[in-house]
C-alpha cells in the first residue's frame, strides 16, 4: 500500500468512510452518540495501526495512552478553569506524548513477549493510579461533572450529541490526514522496512530504535487525543479507559477491520460497536460471546480481516499498482 | 597506504572457547580481498565483528583510521561500510525497486521525511533503477523480492549494499546458495563492481575466490595461517593440508 513504489493520490473509494459517516448524521439522528463514539475508537485503532499495522510493534498497552489523554481532559475540566476543548485536547496530546516518548525510550529496546508484558505493564500501572488517586480521577466512582466549553465558543456539547458527532469527525479526518501522508512518506516506507526485516534496516544504516520510539510518541499522541475527545463527549471519565481491557477492544477491532491497511482501523469499530450495541440490547450477559465468534471466523477465514475479505470479493476496491505488494 | 579497515589484535571469546585470536588484518583502498577457511575457522564472528553485530572481547577496528570498535551498526553503515548477508536478509514482500530504494533513502538522509510522498523522490527512484540496471534486474523492479528467483535474490542484495555507497563492502557467500547455472551472473557482476570499493568476499567456492580475489586471508581456528596472493596460496603447503587439502585427499 504505501511505499515508492506506490501512487499515492486519494482513490475515491477512500472517500466513502467520509460520506458515510455525513450521511449517517442525516439518516440515523436518533446514533449519534453511539456515532461519536464509534469515530472516537476509529482515531484509536488509527493510532494502534501506525505501529502495529506499519512499524510491527505489538502492543497491549495502547490503552495507557487514551486513558492518559482521557483523564487529563477530565481532570482540566472538573478541577481547573480550562474548559476550552481544544486546549484539554492539546494537553492530553502533549502529555500522551511525554508519557509515550518516555514508556517508549525504554521498553522498545525489547522485542516480542517482553515488549508485550511491559506495555501491559504500564497500562495496569496507570490503572491503579488512577484508582487509587481519588482526588484528582474520582477512583472507581469515575470523574463527572467534567466542563467542556461550545466548540469555537458557537457549538454546545448538547443531549444529541450533534456537535460532538462532528467534532469527533473534524478531528478523525485531521488524524487520517496525518497518518496517511506518513505512511505514504519516506518515513512510513521505511517504517514497512522496519516491520518486514529490521536485521536488513540496521544494514541499511537505519537507527531502527530510535525510529520505533518516534512513531510510537507519534501514535501515544493520536490515542490520548481519542481519549480526550470520549470524555469530552460524555463528560465523564471511569476507569475503563485504562488497563487491558480497552487495549483489548481496540486491538480486536483493528484485526477483525484488518490490520495495516489503513482503513481496517474504520471498519473495525464499526463492525465491533455495533454488533456489542446489537447485542448487549438482546443479551446483556453474553454479547462478548458474538464478539468472539466474529474474531474467530476473521482469524480463521480472513487472515486480513474483514477488509481482507472484500478486497478478494471486491477486486475493484483494490489499489492497482501496489496491491500486490500489499499481498501478504 | 592507509588501510580503509583495519583490526588490530582483534579477539573473541565464548567462555574458554576462543574464536577470534589475536586477528590483525588490514583492507587496502580499492582491495579485491578473499577471506576463506574451514568450517569452523571463525570467519562469520570475525564478520560479526567487522559489522558490529558482536561485540569483541579485546582488540580494535578501524574504518578509514577512525576507530568503531564500539560503534553500532547502522552507524557503521553511515561511514562506510557496507554488507550483503550470506542468507538473502531483504524485504521479501516489498517489490524490488523499495528493496533498494529503502537503503538510498538512508544514504541520502530523506528517510525521516512523513509529509511528502515517497514515490515523489525521482531522485531515489532514479538512482534504485539505475543499480537495478547496472545489475541487469531492471526489469524486475516492480516484481515481489519472494517472486524472483534465488539468484536474483543475491543480485538484490548487492544492489542494496551498493545503493549506501560503501568504501567498504563485506560480500558474505554472495553466491551462496545459488545453482550453479546462475552463479554465472553472480560472479560477471561481481567482476563489473566499481572499482574504488574496497571488498572483503567470504566465500567457499574456490573457483570464485580464485578467479575474483587479488589477495587472500586464510583464517584457521580463529587465527590468520597465512594472507598472500592467490598464486601463492595455491601453492602454499599449509592452506593444503588444513583447507584445500580435504579436496586432494
Amino acid at each position: 500500500m504505501s511505499g515508492y513504489s506506490a501512487d499515492p493520490r486519494i482513490r475515491w473509494t477512500e472517500w466513502l468512510p467520509w460520506v458515510l459517516a455525513i450521511g449517517f448524521f442525516f439518516l440515523m439522528p436518533g446514533y449519534l452518540s453511539l456515532g461519536a463514539r464509534i469515530l472516537i475508537f476509529i482515531l484509536f485503532a488509527l493510532s494502534l495501526d501506525l505501529i502495529l499495522g506499519y512499524a510491527g510493534i505489538v502492543t497491549l498497552g495502547h490503552s495507557a495512552f487514551f486513558g492518559l489523554g482521557a483523564y487529563t481532559a477530565g481532570a482540566l475540566g472538573a478541577h481547573t478553569g480550562i474548559t476550552d476543548p481544544f486546549l484539554q485536547l492539546a494537553a492530553a496530546a502533549a502529555l500522551s506524548a511525554l508519557l509515550g516518548v518516555a514508556t517508549g525510550a525504554v521498553i522498545l529496546r525489547t522485542r516480542a513477549l517482553t515488549l508485550l508484558m511491559l506495555t501491559l505493564a504500564i497500562t495496569a500501572i496507570l490503572l491503579e493510579i488512577a484508582n487509587k488517586w481519588t482526588s484528582m480521577t474520582g477512583g472507581a466512582d469515575g470523574l463527572s461533572g467534567v466542563k467542556v466549553d461550545p466548540i469555537l465558543g458557537m457549538f454546545r456539547f448538547d443531549l444529541y450529541g450533534k456537535s460532538a458527532f462532528f467534532y469527533c469527525l473534524a478531528v478523525l479526518f485531521v488524524g487520517w490526514w496525518v497518518v496517511r501522508r506518513i505512511i505514504y512518506s519516506p518515513y512510513g516506507a521505511m517504517l514497512t522496512g522496519i516491520r518486514e526485516n529490521a536485521t536488513r534496516m540496521h544494514a541499511v544504516g537505519a537507527p531502527v530504535y530510535w525510529r520505533l520510539v518516534m512513531i510510537y510518541t507519534i501514535s501515544a499522541t493520536m490515542a490520548g487525543i481519542a481519549g480526550a475527545l470520549l470524555t469530552q463527549v460524555n463528560q465523564f471519565v471511569g476507569l475503563n479507559v485504562l488497563g487491558l481491557e480497552p487495549s483489548g477492544d481496540v486491538l480486536v477491532m483493528l484485526i477483525l477491520g484488518g490490520v495495516g491497511r489503513l482503513y481496517g482501523a474504520f471498519i473495525g469499530p464499526v463492525v465491533y460497536i455495533v454488533v456489542q450495541d446489537t447485542l448487549a440490547k438482546q443479551y446483556p450477559e453474553y454479547w462478548y460471546l458474538g464478539i468472539g465468534a466474529l474474531l474467530i471466523f476473521v482469524v480463521l477465514f480472513a487472515r486480513g480481516g474483514i477488509l481482507g475479505l472484500l478486497d478478494k470479493w471486491l477486486p475493484f476496491l483494490r489499489p492497482g499498482r501496489s496491491a500486490k505488494a500489499s499481498a501478504r | 597506504m592507509a588501510a580503509v579497515l583495519e583490526t588490530r589484535s582483534l579477539c573473541k571469546s565464548f567462555g574458554a572457547l576462543t574464536v577470534a585470536d589475536k586477528i590483525n588484518f588490514r583492507l587496502e583502498p580499492g582491495a579485491r580481498h578473499a577471506l576463506i577457511g574451514p568450517n569452523g575457522a571463525g570467519k562469520t564472528t570475525f564478520v560479526n565483528m567487522l559489522t558490529g553485530a558482536l561485540a569483541p572481547t579485546s582488540g580494535k577496528i578501524f574504518l578509514n583510521d577512525q576507530e568503531i570498535t564500539r560503534t553500532s551498526q547502522s552507524a557503521r553503515v553511515r561511514a562506510g561500510l557496507g554488507r550483503t548477508f550470506q542468507v538473502t536478509t531483504l524485504f521479501r514482500n516489498l517489490p524490488v525497486l523499495d528493496n533498494v530504494a529503502l537503503g538510498v533513502a538512508e544514504r541520502r538522509g530523506v528517510a525521516m521525511r512523513m509529509w511528502a510522498a515517497a514515490s515523489s523522490h525521482k531522485e531515489v527512484i532514479e538512482e534504485s533503477r539505475s543499480l537495478l540496471a547496472a545489475l541487469g534486474i531492471a526489469d524486475d523492479a516492480a516484481t515481489r523480492v519472494a517472486d524472483l528467483p534465488y539468484g536474483k535474490q543475491r543480485l538484490v542484495e548487492i544492489a542494496i549494499a551498493l545503493g549506501l555507497k560503501p568504501k567498504v563492502l563485506l560480500l558474505d557467500e554472495p553466491a551462496a546458495g545459488v545453482p550453479s547455472h546462475e552463479s554465472g551472473i553472480i560472479l560477471s557482476n561481481l567482476a563489473k563492481l566499481p572499482p574504488e570499493i574496497a571488498i572483503l568476499i567470504i566465500e567457499h567456492d574456490m573457483d570464485l575466490v580464485f578467479r575474483f580475489a587479488q589477495r587472500i586471508t586464510v583464517l584457521v581456528q580463529g587465527t590468520v595461517l597465512v594472507e598472500a596472493p592467490p598464486e601463492e596460496i595455491a601453492r602454499d603447503k599449509r592452506v593444503h593440508q588444513v583447507y584445500l587439502g580435504e579436496q586432494h585427499a
